[in-house]
């Protein structure tokens, strides 16, 4: 076990302590104790940059189960390290606001706290691991901590929803995952990704890859809520706003990015995973920001903004892929969109982190988050909205900020993308500028919403519970923090090029550098009067437009019903599979023996008749028949006409002699086949059993005793027939193909000589074969201890009543 | 009204003995003709049915004060020890030994352990008989 695999388990052993801690030390608030871990691994992980910078990679590897190829592997590349960076940077700050966020009396701060480190611990173990099963528990770690973490404040209904919502997309796509972790392994035979990523030249042709991809993307677009599985996202924001913050805008749901990154290297081969990339995240762009318009709720415009933005870099990446259908300077515009993708990556967790935390200040400070009871707010909060200034002016995508270079960058791939001339994209590739540049004008809108409704405009104090103030310093620090690193990134982007985004690129686009080269990263605010600087300005012309004239068109969304949102698919879904199933399991389930019988028999008959038809058993052999004797057809005609009558008696006592004769004739039938044992035992056991019938007729209730026949149905009699003629086909077949001879004539002559007997049939059940009769007596005495403890356990109950 | 069947208890009591020694002739004769423990017992327990539909269930259990569903244990125990005896010898379970002896009354005999367990069979098979129409009968 290496101090690798220390820092990833970390948060996991701390969690075991939390809960003594806060019973422990119950006036210091727990998030303190917290504080340092994060901290610490954020330092620890920094210090690879230097490493990674290097093109190196560090492997450390612990055994799990190494009978099945599964072991502890972790690896630090590029693109693992960002994200262990943004995992541990943020969540440091995330604790410390947390801390100012929570009180300290109304909270269980001991639950929140261990979730969230479960989280922390997941995460990082799902970017850094090696081994495909070991990312795929991680991965399930974070959807379950999600889960703990979104229904925190377990009293409210929809806290309940948004887990249970949240809990069902991402164990959805999980499991799909999963799926396609082992179609990889059946075509590869490792669960290791690296050495999966070194044999992809092998893949594409494979019958299993399409599927095996598919799989993936499943996993990556249910748990990074891409279109159409983004609901989830928006009922998570009923988590507390640290959670909201860390987990829904900064973490997880960049762990489907993740993925796609780390496996563009094994299916960027093929064009559809381009295609269906690009296109997800496009229509996710766009739906998102659409979405995010018509919200009244600030995280509500978050969560729909972060489903945006993780769509843009989702069609980042997918652009991305085409860079490995060229080689060398032709590849160069599409490195540029994963650089954009990973650029973006880090420029929405501080924006869009910052924002939430500032939403989080203002719901605190003034009760309430809905954007119509909100306004002026700019004199009251100036840190809170100097905060939410760069934090919404960089997702708009202005200068100086991050956002903006980000955004020039996406809209310099788009426009790429046309002159690929591969993959027909030359086609349909000018649907791509256009939809980003739609997604991007609805973006500048609800950018402008949040900032204008929130702060500028009238102040409501009538509608608030509180009187607004600013937020303590130690609730400020933390977005303080990140909208400075906005701005630092804006202004100096090329600190992050050569430290974090290259090696990462290259973890990405492995395979397309030849040795000893690198990616260069350039990012620069002014490149010329390029279309891409136009299309900025269209943006922020037609977004100010549209925000100005909202009032005259905001009337539109109403055209698109409640009825027929994805949220209402997703309910009715849920609703008619229950409903579907009930209903489906009360159409067969209907509690009455007889059917159940029929579907017993019904199957008997499909089955073995099936099996005698397919594997054409059916046979006759009439060689070693013996001779039908007078005695055998008068007993059988007996027991055929005594059968027979049963069906058509009229009364019971009719039935239950009949019944009786049959049993009789049965041991007349032993007798004249020469089994006298048998014969005896029949004689008394039918006598026993009629009269157990007679009891039992005696004991009938008087109110509903109707004599009758058996009432017709012509199921029934088919059911019958068909039963009898397949157990009779089934003998007849059995009979005529015997294999072997029988074992009888080792028992014949060592009855005597070994077992000191005569009477076979005896020898055999005492010696031979004892040990069955001891069972069966076993049978018998259950029989009896249950007749009896029914008769006197309803007497005893009786009594009491 | 109470009917007198003094012809029915009479006979009975003759037919008893004769039942219960036919009983026990199948159950010793078994291992060499038609007989044994299952059918030596269901016979058995006709001749306690036979004593029951003559008298009453108090009376039957005042001449035969047997607790049936002891029986059944006792004859399980039988069964299973006859088994384990052959783990003592070191054979596999449910070995059975015999050997021919010649015993001051009975001459030549021959003794088999497969007669022991035989004994559970018939008393695991009176006692389940019994202990069926005992809490039937017993039952309103």
């Amino acid at each position: 076990m290496s101090l690798l695999h220390l820092a990833i388990v970390s948060p996991l052993i701390l969690a075991a302590f939390i809960p003594a801690l806060y019973k422990k030390f119950a006036n210091i608030h727990t998030g303190w104790f917290l504080l340092p871990l994060p901290i610490m691994l954020f330092s620890y992980f920094l210090q690879f940059i230097f490493q990674t910078s290097q093109g190196d990679t560090i492997t450390r590897t612990l055994d799990w189960i190494p009978s099945l190829g599964i072991d502890f592997t972790v690896k630090i590349d590029g693109l693992g390290l960002l994200f262990a960076l943004l995992i541990t940077g943020i969540g440091s700050l995330v604790v410390l606001y947390s801390i100012y966020y929570l009180s300290k009396e109304k909270e269980k701060l001991h639950l929140f706290y261990v979730y969230l480190l479960m989280f922390m611990s997941a995460m990082l173990g799902v970017v850094l691991s090696d081994n495909m099963i070991l990312l795929y528990s991680f991965w399930e770690l974070t959807s379950f901590s999600s889960f703990l973490l979104i229904g925190y404040w377990n009293h409210r209904e929809r806290s309940r929803y948004g887990a249970q919502k949240s809990m069902l997309i991402t164990v959805f796509g999980g499991l799909a995952m999963l799926g396609g972790i082992l179609l990889l392994y059946l075509m590869t035979g490792t669960f290791s990704i690296s050495k999966t990523i070194k044999m992809a030249g092998e893949l594409s042709g494979q019958p299993l890859f399409v599927p095996a991809m598919l799989c993936f993307l499943l996993g990556a677009f249910t748990k990074s809520a891409q279109f159409p599985f983004h609901i989830w996202l928006p009922d998570a924001m009923e988590a507390p706003t640290p959670v909201s913050a860390y987990l829904h805008s900064a973490t997880m749901v960049k762990a489907g990015i993740y993925l796609v990154a780390r496996l563009t290297p094994v299916f960027a081969q093929s064009s559809l995973w381009l295609w269906i990339i690009a296109i997800t995240g496009l229509v996710t762009l766009f739906w998102g920001s659409f979405s995010a318009v018509r919200q009244t709720d600030l995280k509500g415009i978050l969560a729909f903004s972060t489903v945006s933005q993780l769509g843009m870099i989702m069609s980042l990446l997918g652009v991305g892929a085409a860079a490995f259908h060229f080689s060398g300077k032709s590849a160069v515009p599409y490195t540029v969109a994963t650089t954009a993708a990973l650029f973006h990556l880090v420029n929405h967790a501080t924006f869009k982190g910052s924002l939430f935390m500032a939403v989080g200040i203002i719901d605190h400070e003034t009760g309430t988050r809905d954007i119509r009871k909100l306004g002026g707010l700019m004199t009251m909060m100036p840190i809170t909205f100097t905060i939410s200034l760069i934090g919404t002016l960089s997702m708009a995508g202005l200068p100086p900020f991050n956002g903006f270079l980000s955004k020039e960058m996406f809209f310099t791939s788009m426009l790429k993308v046309k002159e690929a001339g591969i993959l027909s994209l030359d086609t349909w590739g000018l649907l791509f500028p256009v939809i980003a540049w739609t997604g991007s004008v609805f973006t500048f809108v609800y950018c402008m919403i949040i900032l204008f409704q929130t702060f500028s405009g009238g102040f409501q104090q009538e509608e608030l519970d509180k009187k607004p103030h600013e937020a303590p310093l130690g609730m400020l620090i933390p977005p303080v923090i990140l909208a400075s690193l906005v701005v630092i990134f804006g202004l100096f982007p090329n600190i992050l090029s050569d430290s974090l985004i290259a090696p990462a690129m290259g973890a990405v686009l492995q395979n397309i550098l030849g040795n000893g080269e690198s990616f260069k990263v350039e990012i620069s605010h002014w490149h010329g009067f390029k279309p891409e600087l136009f299309m900025t300005v269209g943006v922020i012309a037609v977004g100010f437009f549209l925000y100005k004239t909202s009032d005259k068109w905001i009337g539109f969304y109403r055209l698109f019903p409640e009825k027929w949102s994805f949220n209402r698919g997703y309910d009715r879904t849920l609703e008619l599979s229950q409903l579907g199933s009930r209903r489906f399991t009360s159409l067969y389930m209907n509690g009455f023996i007889r059917t159940y019988l029929v579907y017993i028999f019904s199957f008997f008959i499909f089955i073995l008749g099936l099996a005698m038809v397919y594997e054409q058993a059916f046979k006759i052999n009439t060689d070693d028949l013996a001779a039908v004797r007078f005695y055998e057809i008068m007993l059988v005609a007996i027991i055929a006409a005594a059968s027979i009558s049963i069906l058509f008696a009229k009364s019971r006592l009719t039935s239950i002699i009949l019944l009786g004769a049959v049993g009789y004739t049965v041991a007349l039938f032993f007798v004249i086949f020469r089994a006298p044992d048998l014969a005896l035992t029949q004689l008394v056991i039918e006598t026993v059993s009629v009269s157990l019938f007679l009891l039992c007729f005696y004991h009938l209730p008087k109110l509903r005793k109707s004599e009758g026949r058996i009432g017709f149905k012509l199921v029934n009699l088919l059911i019958a027939i068909g039963v009898g003629t397949i157990v009779t086909v089934i003998s007849l077949s059995a009979h005529s193909s015997k294999k072997f001879g029988s074992i009888a004539n080792y028992y014949i002559e060592n009855t005597y000589k070994k077992a000191g007997g005569e009477n076979m049939v005896n020898v055999i059940l005492v010696d031979f074969r004892g040990f069955d009769t001891l069972f069966e007596i076993c049978v018998l005495a259950i029989a009896a201890l249950g007749i009896f403890g029914m008769i006197k356990l309803r007497l005893a109950k009786g009594k009491n009543e | 009204m109470k009917t007198n069947d003094i012809i029915l208890q009479t006979v009975t009591k003759i037919t008893l003995f004769v039942i219960i020694l036919f009983s026990i002739y199948l159950f010793f004769t078994g291992h060499y003709h038609p007989g044994g423990g299952f059918i030596g017992g269901l016979m058995a327990s006709g001749a306690i049915v036979l004593l029951l539909l003559a008298y009453d269930i108090e009376m039957v259990k005042a001449i035969l004060p047997v607790d049936y569903r002891k029986m059944i244990g006792i004859g399980l125990l039988f069964s299973a020890g006859t088994g384990a005896g052959a783990l003592l010898a070191g054979k596999p379970f449910l070995t059975h030994a015999y050997t021919y002896a010649n015993l001051p009354i009975l001459g030549k005999t021959s003794l088999h352990t497969a007669v022991l367990f035989d004994t559970g069979v018939f008393l695991v098979v009176i006692g389940v008989t019994m202990t069926i129409i005992q809490t039937i009968g017993e039952s309103d």
